[in-house]
């Protein structure tokens, strides 16, 4: 593995940190109306990040053409975020601020995110619940008719605005409403049902994409003065995620393909509040919200007899008594306790299942228990806060949480990383934007709860409109991007080569029983606890499973067609590459923290050991073609406001 | 919404006639005469026929809203608020055949000849030959059937598309619907069966 | 547990479809509905065959994807869910279930059981939105009472999934577009173009080609959100309220 210690420049800007992002807008060039007319951008993906970018952009007056692979801008992801979005209101007046905000946001994140891009986050939050109110956003209010808040991991404020468990499809539908406005105005035009599959490069600069038409198999090109990356994570390159069944990397991957880095793949965020897996059918799993924490208590029973019991179903989770309970948050983590961030949770969760703890027939699931807050708060108020969520989990498994516990256990949910991108939110491609969960830029090593959606609407309502205009003040004299240009009928080339040889291998493998096996082996050797010798031997597992994707992968059908099998297995191809990356990173980085775990890195009591000396720092990979290993690059990371400590959430 | 007020003003003149022959003979001497009236009958026609024309409108758009090539092959199992409000077409359509009958019997003896300055036949009579045919007695408790389950949706529905309606006003406008289609029901059945009834007694009598 | 499946194959919008029978076994309770068709699909790409399309994505009931008219109720057997939260212990073992896409002369058929939506998005494109831009106001400058911002979130827990349509009779959009106009109007920001709204709205929804409300209830029967047919009588009121004005 070649380690290329260059400084990547990350474009920050001088000046005291509280400072940095007002100096970076004074002094940063704009483009006059009349100009921004002849601009084209494109925007692929349609979530949070991508509609709020979509939509201001048009409303500036840019002309955006924007694409999804649902059949509506509506479907995104984003719109399954449940507990909320957090802002530095202080409308509690619990002493909450920007600054505590972009505090807790880096120690959440273990140190290993941007002090300047958090900061940034931190002060334009609160422009973000003034944006959605306004575009009619139903946050759920006290009686005295102003906005109420809740409280979520990693904070001990309440700073997390709420539309009872739907805040992300809410905030989505403000974002695409703000879309559809300008749809009708004629400044934005949507493409639906299109996959990116390919981005074009012209003299070194982005200038449009490659497009499969999902319905018709039809490889279009679309050119733009800059192309905005807005396509989420890679949370399902371990197949069972609480992801929607079609999120994946395969634009992100194709970029950096082209040149994008690719930054701190390891950081993958596994949610502790899901639940828990069933059987071999299993085709994705649920998440419940972290707001669930803030009144359930989790628990395991402390003895092993009532564990055999529970699995035999000779007892009642309900029928064991409080002192044979082991509220192991509570008991660990006193000063936060059931509200500590997600990674501490999911580990400490792992460690009593391993522990054999477990209390489901799998020994994979601990108790997330409402008896107690329902007797304190009565059953209406909990079917208020919850009620979507106790009925979705009832749904699910039959089983009714106003009585018993619930089962949960860790998923993976989130990716921190992403494309590597510096202070703009441009990436190492010049016109090449990434933003949401596609970048990599302000969890560090672990997100907050309610942070993600604070992100992508900030990114794309609040950063990037007013960092994109820099970038093309000094385009306005480049004329329509022509896509009869070479490299368009280049890249689409390479497209329809990539599709014609999965269709060629004609073996016997469903694409999903091949995505199993690869979900198998990133959660057994890159899921919650990592180790040298398992991380080599994942790489050496994955390389089979490519071995069988290239020679035994099964493609019914035909390409000029509806074709969801074609479209699974393109996006397996990427997954692929995507584990290795995952795996590579998670190699290199021998510290424990945020999201990753590494045994050998940990403290006598098994907290996660970090490794400030050796690993401050940004990886960003950078793709040197298909036999090559890709290079290291590093970003160092400097902190002039924080100071360094290792996270405690004991006291 | 004002068909249905005109039901209930039909229900209660013809309740007259079950009282007694001279009440019923003033109530038609006075709806005969009164100016007022007379300038709502064109309106309550006109309201009928764009009520008709409407409602074929909307059945047309409601057919090509899914026609026939997109039917489902198992039929829907969905719960909905009344059989009725799935089949008003069709209560529409029998009420209206059914109407055209009700005419030949009474409006085209009565209305139609004092319109044209002719002397109308003594109405209370009229009723009394028309209703001494039991088939005719029970083709007219089949249409008042039909009325009923066409103003047993009708009547909250009305609300619900004029807008006067919310989550609390619905069981209660529902409730309203079903006792109002109920008394029209019960009101204009009692007057074939007490014609019916009172011929039997004579026949019984004179026998 | 085993199903005899009857599904609606159809190989795109112009070719003529027609019902196929599978088998498929093995089917633990646990497993959702959408599960089971990724199980025969697995099968059918094995067997060479080609697998059944149908639109999903989240799986977890809140996108909108999934579709699907199961045994002659639109998202199955089950009250207030998606397909996706369809579960097969809702059925019974041995059971024949018939598979069909949404049918609506506004939702013309992709392939086999997916269907094109893009109506819903063209709707509130006409007017679902407010029109504001820039820089707003604080967010607690206008209270909003408790009671009307609770009411508008249980109008904009609309999932955009078009059962309602699906359902109803006369292939109305009705719900769908109460359930936005609705929403907007029970809030102070969304009254300014309550009026316009709901006239754009309703003109678009018309020229698309959905049928007219007959108040079945069906829509509200199924909505898997339960959306209530009273923001359908709020829409009615904004409606006339608007044409009174003009």
């Amino acid at each position: 593995m070649a380690d290329i210690e260059t400084k990547l420049n990350s474009g920050i800007p001088e000046g005291p940190l509280a400072e940095k992002w007002t100096n970076y807008k004074s002094h940063v060039r704009v483009v006059n109306p009349n100009n921004k007319r002849k601009l084209d951008i494109i925007v692929v993906g349609t979530g949070l990040a991508g509609a709020s970018a979509a939509a201001t952009l048009g409303e500036l007056g840019y002309n955006v053409k924007v694409f999804c692979i649902s059949d509506s801008p509506r479907r995104a992801h984003s719109i399954a975020a449940q507990g909320g979005i957090n802002a530095a209101k202080n409308y509690q007046n619990d002493n909450d601020s920007v600054y505590r905000l972009f505090y807790d946001t880096i120690k959440g994140g273990d140190y290993r995110a941007r002090e300047a891009n958090v900061y940034r986050l931190a002060e334009v939050s609160n422009l973000i619940i003034d944006k959605c109110v306004a575009q009619g956003v139903p946050f759920a209010r006290e009686y005295g008719g102003l906005l109420a808040n809740r409280s979520f991991g990693g904070a001990q404020v309440s700073r997390t605005f709420y539309a009872r468990g739907q805040t992300g499809q809410q905030l989505l539908l403000g974002a695409y409403a703000s879309l559809n406005r300008q749809i009708a105005a004629g400044k934005v035009k949507s493409y639906v049902r299109r996959e990116m599959l390919d981005l074009v490069v012209i003299d070194g600069k982005a200038r449009g994409i490659i497009c499969r038409n999902l319905v018709t198999g039809e490889i279009e090109r679309y050119g733009a003065h800059a192309v905005v990356l807005a396509t989420g994570g890679y949370g399902n390159t371990y197949f069972l995620s609480t992801n929607a069944m079609n999120c994946n990397c395969s634009a992100a991957l194709q970029c950096y393909r082209k040149g994008a880095y690719f930054a701190n793949p390891c950081f993958v965020q596994i949610h502790p509040t899901c639940i828990p897996v069933h059987g071999e059918q299993q085709s994705k799993l649920t998440l419940m919200s972290e707001s669930l924490r803030n009144d359930g208590r989790i628990w395991v029973p402390k003895k092993l007899e009532d564990v055999e019991k529970l699995r035999k179903k000779q007892i009642k989770p309900s029928q064991i008594p409080e002192e044979d309970r082991d509220y192991y948050l509570e008991r660990r983590y006193p000063a936060f306790g059931n509200l500590v961030p997600r990674d501490v949770a999911s580990r400490a969760a792992k460690e009593r299942c391993d522990a054999g703890y477990g209390v489901n027939e799998t020994g994979l699931a601990v108790f997330l228990d409402f008896a107690e807050p329902i007797k304190r708060l009565g059953r209406k108020v909990i079917e208020e806060r919850y009620g979507n969520l106790f009925q979705m989990y009832e749904k699910i498994t039959d089983v009714n949480p106003y009585e018993e516990p619930m089962q949960i256990f860790p998923a993976i949910h989130y990716t921190m990383g992403g494309i590597w991108v510096d202070y703009s939110l441009m990436t190492t491609i010049p016109g090449l934007y990434a933003l949401g969960e596609a970048n990599f830029s302000d969890h560090g090593g672990n997100r907050l709860g309610a942070s993600a959606l604070m992100q992508g609407l900030a990114d794309g309502y609040y950063v990037l409109p007013y960092t994109i205009g820099d970038y093309l003040s000094h385009e306005i004299l480049t004329p329509k991007i022509d896509t009869n240009h070479p490299a368009f009928k280049e890249a689409e080339d390479a497209v329809k080569a990539k599709i014609e040889k999965v269709f060629k291998v004609k073996g016997s493998q469903p694409v999903d029983a091949l995505h199993k096996k690869l979900g198998n082996i990133m959660w057994e050797y890159v899921g919650m606890a990592r180790n040298e010798a398992g991380l080599k031997k994942a790489l050496g597992l994955i390389e089979e499973v490519r071995k069988e994707y290239e020679t035994d992968v099964k493609v019914p059908g035909e390409n000029n067609e509806f074709n969801q099998e074609l479209e699974k297995a393109v996006r397996f191809g990427d997954f692929l590459d995507m584990a290795k990356l995952i795996t590579l990173d998670a190699l290199n980085r021998g510290e424990s923290c945020g999201g990753h775990f590494r045994e050998e890195s940990q403290t006598e009591e098994g907290e996660a050991k970090r490794d400030d000396e050796h690993y401050m720092y940004v990886s960003a990979w950078e793709y040197r073609g298909e036999k090559e290993e890709p290079a290291l690059h590093k970003e160092p990371l400097n902190y002039e406001e924080v100071k360094l400590s290792t996270r405690n959430y004991k006291d | 919404m004002f068909l249905l007020v005109f039901v209930a003003l039909h229900l209660a003149l013809n309740l007259a006639a079950v009282v007694s022959a001279d009440l019923y003979r003033q109530a038609c001497e006075f709806m005969d005469t009164n100016i007022l009236v007379k300038i709502m009958v064109p309106v309550l026609a006109l309201g009928f026929i764009v009520h008709i024309l409407f409602s074929i409108f909307v059945e047309f758009k409601n057919w090509t809203g899914r026609p026939a090539e997109m039917r489902y092959a198992v039929p829907c199992k969905t719960k909905v608020s009344s059989w009725a409000s799935k089949n008003m077409f069709v209560l529409g359509v029998i009420v209206v055949l059914f109407l055209v009958l009700h005419f030949t019997h009474f409006w085209m003896h009565m209305q139609l000849q004092s319109f044209l300055g002719k002397e109308g036949t003594d109405p209370y009579q009229l009723v009394v030959n028309t209703f001494s045919n039991p088939v005719i007695c029970v083709l007219y408790i089949v249409w008042f059937a039909a009325i009923y389950f066409h103003i047993s949706h009708g009547f909250w529905s009305a609300f619900q598309s004029i807008g006067l309606n919310n989550s609390k006003w619905l069981p209660r406008l529902q409730f309203l619907a079903k006792l109002y289609a109920i008394c029209v029901f019960l009101g204009f059945t009692l007057i074939p069966v007490y014609f019916l009834c009172c011929k039997c007694c004579c026949c019984a009598g004179s026998c | 547990m085993k199903f005899t499946l009857k599904i609606w194959r159809q190989k795109n919008a112009k070719a003529k479809g027609r019902f196929e029978t599978y088998q498929v076994e093995g089917i633990s309770p646990d497993t959702s509905f959408l599960e089971m068709l990724d199980i025969l699909n697995e099968k059918l790409v094995r067997e060479g065959k080609e697998p059944v399309a149908f639109d999903h994505d989240c799986r977890e009931g809140i996108c909108g994807m999934c579709s699907l008219y199961v045994n002659g109720r639109a998202h199955g057997p089950d009250d207030d869910v998606t397909t996706c939260q369809l579960h097969c212990r809702k059925f019974h073992d041995g059971d024949t279930i018939t598979i069909e896409p949404w049918r609506s002369a506004a939702f013309p058929v992709i392939k086999d059981l997916v269907v094109n939506r893009g109506a819903f998005d063209q709707i509130l494109q006409a007017g679902g939105f407010i029109n504001i831009g820039g820089i707003v106001p604080d967010a607690n400058a206008i209270p909003i009472s408790k009671v009307d911002a609770d009411e508008s979130m249980d109008a904009a827990a609309c999932i955009g999934c078009g059962a309602c349509v699906a359902t109803c009779k006369n292939g109305s959009a009705m719900l769908f577009v109460a359930a936005r106009v609705s929403s907007l109007a029970k809030l102070p920001q969304g009254r300014v173009e309550a009026a316009r709204r709901a006239k754009a709205m309703v003109a678009k929804m018309d020229e698309l080609g959905f049928g007219a409300c007959s108040n079945t209830q069906a829509c509200e029967a199924e909505c898997p959100k339960g959306v209530s047919i009273a923001h359908i009588a709020r829409l009615n009121r904004e409606f006339l309220l608007a044409k009174v004005q003009d």
